[in-house]
């Protein structure tokens, strides 16, 4: 096991009766990465992160966290990680102090780095003067927050976070994100899933998990170069009617629309923006500009999705 | 070890004081069941809603109508010359019981042949029934006895002229008091309500809410989870032994002739088996809803077939094996004895020693079936 890796898995899988929601998962996290999982709803995120902290037991494969066997060890990786779902798992009827109390006392927070850690969660959290308040009656926001400093009281050396920005607003979802960004620089590593594929951009790596299996892995510069296909953008009058018919044409390999303008999907953009320009002509539009442009994460992913589902079809039907 | 589950107490009560249903549950629930047992619920048959029909009207028969309603048993609703009337009183449950005397009873009487008197009771309900019928039997032959001469009530096979001197004594409950009979043991009901709501909506909340799946990233051990998840509603329920006992001593006047430190140790025996249900039921449950339904299917059952009501002897002999499971069948039988009959272990133990038994049993069964719907 290489040291300076916080999380090592290999040939990690697990089934639920004929289901396999992880498919021989290999992956690597280095210590104080943040490292993104990501992928659509059902694609295995959390079942892999469960199995991560010791909640579920793998079918089979080896895993480790911090060093520990995620088989056999589970009682101690409980002790080096910090853990939080999208529920905000806190109690809503007690208060803000009173759930940093009960999480201090459950991971045996040493007693004289109470006060100072408690001070810490109020502060990161902004709940200063809200440390009285009834847990139920903060925003979502907030509620965020204060369940990030509770799990991490113990400042654990990993902290797993399984969709974290779920249903808070984007303000505090870049508040959250900058709270990652600095845990990070002070060594935690983070290992995060996401269905925000903008979110991806704040991790310094990615995988990309699908159907539970693993179909991209990189820094997110290398995950956009993955992408075989070039994209265009068509900038055209009635776009809604335009999407329709270049969708019918058999020239796209996928077209979606991008606030006022079309995005398509070409094998090549050198033969593909004249082909595209001509047709839609022919059919009766004007056609204002047609540039090929770099691709989004969101554009990478959805292509290596549909790639995975072109290739093994079975599947997709499920 | 215990600091974790220091501060599990710590937040259960917490939530328990906050919660104002919850709060509802332990403390308002168990007092109006108890009001409403000591009160309401009572199977004393006093009276007795009696029609009356005498065509003898005689001195005679109107002392032994005297005799009847002097007793206090019985209640005159009508009095009527016509006995068709009767059925129909009956038949409109306007009247429990009907006599009818017939002409030629005080003639009898005299000549020292046997006089016949004709008693109906609506056996609808059978225990008001058979008392009514008992009480006129009893009026009718300190009647006969008085007068020298045998009365016969129609129907009813009976002792003849010499009739034995039959005297009950009731021990423990001279009176034969329903309420001392059914205070002690609703205490005993309301606990098995409260310790197995408390318990398995706790543990079943939490697990809707998420933070039962963080409680288990955190270092806690399943021990110390378990613990922390039924020691909070052991204490609550014992605190509720205490106030439901003060409410049934003080304001009852329920005798309590044996030991209350006894008592106590006999509610942990039972509380061990109630809460281990709890817990069971809460490894079944995903919400509450589903925990409340199959609290309740638990605890009809563990009602009816108790002897909290009805007597077990009385059970079909399938029914009285299953009572042997029911821990409320030892604890109804430990707080009876203790309350009444001021029982000691020396007469208690057997119940005793099955309630450690079913409540060790129950516990580990739950507590594994907890620790496995963990990993």
């Amino acid at each position: 096991m290489n040291r300076e890796n916080a999380v090592e898995v290999k040939d990690l899988t697990r089934t639920f009766g004929s289901f396999v929601a992880v498919d021989r998962l290999t992956l690597e996290v280095g210590r104080g990465t943040v490292f993104g999982f990501l992928g659509p709803n059902g694609a295995g995120k959390s079942t892999t992160i469960r199995m991560l902290c010791g909640l579920l037991l793998p079918t089979s494969g080896e895993g480790r966290v911090a060093g520990l066997d995620v088989m056999t060890e589970s009682e101690a990786i409980k002790r080096s990680i910090g853990y939080m779902s999208q529920k905000f798992s806190l109690y809503d009827d007690l208060t803000v102090e009173e759930n940093i109390d009960f999480y201090a006392g459950l991971y045996s927070v040493p007693k004289d780095r109470r006060q100072e850690r408690k001070a810490w969660v109020l502060e990161m959290a902004g709940l200063a003067d809200k440390r009285r308040t009834l847990t139920r009656t903060l925003a979502g926001g907030w509620k965020q927050r204060l369940a990030l400093g509770c799990a991490v009281q113990h400042e654990p050396p990993i902290l797993f976070l399984d969709e974290p920005t779920s249903g808070v607003d984007p303000l505090s979802r870049r508040r959250f994100w900058d709270l990652i960004a600095q845990m990070a620089r002070r060594g935690t590593t983070v290992f995060v899933t996401t269905h925000y594929m903008e979110e991806a951009e704040y991790c310094d790596e990615l995988a990309l998990i699908y159907r539970g299996k693993m179909i991209a892995r990189g820094t997110p510069h290398e995950v956009k170069v993955l992408l075989p296909d070039d994209i265009l953008e068509i900038r055209v009058e009635r776009p809604f009617e335009a999407l329709e018919r270049l969708e019918a044409s058999g020239l796209v390999r996928e077209v979606a629309l991008f606030g006022g303008a079309l995005h398509a999907v070409v094998g090549e953009a050198g033969t593909g923006a004249p082909a595209l320009a001509r047709f839609l002509e022919e059919q009766g539009f004007v056609v204002e500009a047609i540039q090929p442009v770099p691709p989004s994460l969101e554009d990478v992913f959805v292509s290596l999705i549909e790639l995975e589902d072109r290739r093994n079809p079975a599947g997709a039907e499920e | 070890m215990w600091e974790r589950i220091y501060r599990m107490l710590v937040k259960e009560f917490i939530q328990v004081l906050r919660d104002s249903r919850m709060k509802a549950l332990i403390f308002v629930m168990p007092v109006i069941q108890l009001i409403m047992f000591g009160y309401a619920v009572t199977t004393d048959v006093d009276h007795i809603r009696t029609a009356l029909c005498d065509l003898d009207k005689s001195p005679q028969s109107m002392a032994l109508i005297e005799r009847f309603t002097g007793s206090g048993y019985f209640s005159l609703v009508e009095s009527t010359d016509r006995p068709g009337r009767l059925g129909e009183l009956l038949d409109r449950s306007q009247a429990t019981l009907a006599i009818q005397i017939n002409p030629g009873f005080a003639d009898d009487l005299r000549a020292g042949r046997q006089a016949v008197i004709q008693t109906i009771v609506d056996g609808t309900d059978s225990n008001t029934g058979t008392v009514a019928m008992d009480y006129s039997l009893r009026i009718t032959q300190a009647f006969s006895r008085e007068v020298g001469a045998p009365v016969a009530l129609a129907g009813l096979a009976q002792p003849g002229l010499a009739p034995i001197d039959l005297r009950t004594r009731a021990w423990f409950n001279p009176d034969l008091k329903s309420r001392y009979f059914n205070v002690p043991g609703v205490i005993a009901v309301i606990l098995l309500l409260t310790s197995l709501l408390l318990t398995s909506m706790a543990v079943v909340r939490e697990r809707e809410i998420g933070t039962m799946e963080q409680l288990m990233v955190t270092p806690i051990l399943p021990l110390e989870l378990i613990l922390g998840k039924t020691l909070p509603f052991a204490l609550i329920c014992l605190a509720d032994v205490l106030a439901v006992t003060a409410v049934g001593v003080l304001w009852f006047h329920i005798p309590i002739y044996g030991s209350l430190w006894l008592l106590l140790a006999g509610a942990i025996l039972y509380l061990m088996s109630t809460i281990g249900v709890g817990l069971f039921i809460s490894t079944i449950s995903h919400t509450q809803q589903q925990a409340l339904m199959s609290s309740f299917f638990f605890y009809l059952p563990a009602v009816l077939l108790s002897g909290f009501m009805f007597p077990i002897s009385n059970m079909p002999r399938a029914a009285q094996w299953l009572t042997y499971l029911n821990p409320l069948r030892y604890f109804l039988v430990i707080i009876r004895g203790i309350f009444l009959k001021g029982s000691g272990l020396e007469a208690l133990w057997p119940q005793f020693a099955a309630l450690a038994i079913l409540g060790i049993a129950l516990l580990s069964i739950s507590s594994t079936r907890f620790q496995k719907r963990m990993a």
